[in-house]
């Protein structure tokens, strides 16, 4: 059975509904599943929760999506870098659900595995704490925290095989191989596809066995959010 | 005179980093600190987006959008460098193996409080790293402003702004001098242990919320 699409749309169209939870890779717009968040906007569908560390910028990666209204709910750490966000969140259309980012990381690391809740030192005495189970071990104090799990993951790789062995690329791996563990809809688009058989094994970050499917992107933009140089 | 930035970042490199330190910085003055380590001693530098060993900024025309610090900023990796996962950099974090994290700060209390993340009333951008960090690593160093720039305190018995931990701050470096707190302290446990040329002890008193000992 090939896990090889043509394109972004033919990936995603038959599987997504509303009101589905979207796992989306990527810190800023670095390693950003540009072409499945550009197919995702041409399906229309709406009323999503997405659950990225970010909301990418006005233009550009998850941003694009707020544009268009589709996002219901946010779940991040992080999502200073956007207006249309700030306004859609004070007017009261759109959900958030703010997150720690290590928390963040390892509820999603922990739906993947199987894992229901954990313990955590990370907020305790904020409001994070708020709600939350209260715990000691060893004298310490812990809040038990929850996984999460989406319908489809999208996630940006850098080489792929035919098998969905992933490599990822520099700090462009980020949230993306928790991702494609925590859910069982895993797309996945790469710059490379070799043949099976060309990659080490010993240097694979993702396993195919998380891959459902798998495309080439095209075009990609690769966006620097903040470019800062040094003069040689 | 009240210390420079400059200054304030060299006074946080010469006290705070040891030889074969992991460190991690927070966006800001912070991440100034990495341009003075001394000579002779040997840091490596964590982003919590995933990598240890970050170097300095790309050369012009060389930047990489796959290498980025947490602040969003291009860098470079240094030899002996590593990439990992969010999940694997925040078990670094989480689980104690940094040696040394210095953050900015709204506010500190006497007891080693921190609020760094929001300010009530203004949006809400989010905590990113900076929860995980302050609850995780062995040693917190906060490099501020003693006073904001209003002339409120920012050193006070009581955080009014959403905390980022509680009682996790070790020390605190301003533009006027360094205070250390120490949390078993049974009297105050706020410490003034440096000063600043030509700042007296009276003038801390009057820009500090909590009682403090003066012990230089």
């Amino acid at each position: 059975m090939t896990k090889i699409y043509n394109d972004a749309s033919s990936a995603l169209s038959d599987v997504v509904k509303d009101g589905m939870t979207i796992m989306a890779g990527g810190f800023g717009l670095c390693g950003i599943p540009e072409n499945l968040i550009l197919a995702l906007r041409e399906t229309g569908v709406k009323n999503l929760t997405v659950i990225s560390n970010n909301c990418g910028i006005d233009d550009f990666g998850l941003g694009i999506l707020l544009k268009t209204r589709q996002i219901k709910k946010m779940i991040s750490s992080y999502v200073g870098e956007n207006k249309i966000f700030e306004n859609q969140y004070l007017s009261g259309e759109l959900q958030l659900e703010l997150t720690p980012q290590g928390t963040l990381a390892e509820r999603i690391r922990a739906g993947g595995a199987g894992i229901p809740a954990f313990f955590t030192k990370t907020g305790v005495g904020t409001v994070v704490a708020e709600g939350k189970e209260h715990r000691e071990f060893n004298g310490e104090t812990y809040i038990m925290e929850q996984a999460l799990l989406a319908d489809i993951s999208i996630v940006k790789a850098w080489k792929a095989d035919k098998a969905g062995n992933l490599i990822y690329r520099k700090t462009a791996r980020n949230f993306n191989p928790m991702m494609a563990m925590a859910s069982k809809m895993t797309i996945v688009e790469v710059e490379e596809l070799v043949e099976i058989g060309t990659l080490d094994p010993d240097q694979i970050h993702t396993p195919g066995i998380f891959v459902k499917r798998l495309l080439v992107g095209k075009n990609f933009e690769k966006r620097i959010e903040r470019l800062t140089t040094r003069k040689k | 005179m009240a210390w420079t930035k400059e200054e304030m970042c060299k006074i946080a490199a010469q006290e705070e980093f040891r030889d074969g330190y992991y460190v991690n910085l927070g966006i800001g003055m912070p991440t100034e600190v990495a341009n003075y380590i001394p000579s002779g001693v040997s840091v490596t530098l964590q982003s919590e987006n995933g990598l240890l060993g970050m170097g300095p900024f790309p050369y012009e025309g060389e930047a990489d959008p796959d290498l980025i610090n947490a602040g969003k900023q291009t860098i470079t990796i240094l030899n002996g460098g590593s990439f990992f996962d969010s999940s694997f950099s925040f078990a670094i974090i989480r689980g104690g193996h940094i040696d040394l994290s210095i953050l900015g700060a709204l506010q500190v209390s006497g007891e080693g409080d921190l609020a760094n993340w929001t300010i009530p009333g203004k949006l809400v951008k989010g905590m990113g790293g900076a929860m995980d960090l302050v609850a995780g690593v062995k040693r917190v160093v906060v490099l501020m402003d003693h006073c904001a720039k209003d002339g409120t305190h920012k050193i006070v018995n009581k955080c009014e702004f959403p905390l980022t931990g509680k009682a996790v701050v070790d020390r605190i470096i301003t533009d006027l001098c360094v205070f250390d707190i120490d949390k078993k302290s049974s009297g105050p446990s706020l410490k003034l242990v440096k000063l600043a040329n030509g700042v007296s002890v009276d003038e801390i008193k009057q820009k500090t919320g909590p009682s403090f000992k003066v012990m230089i």
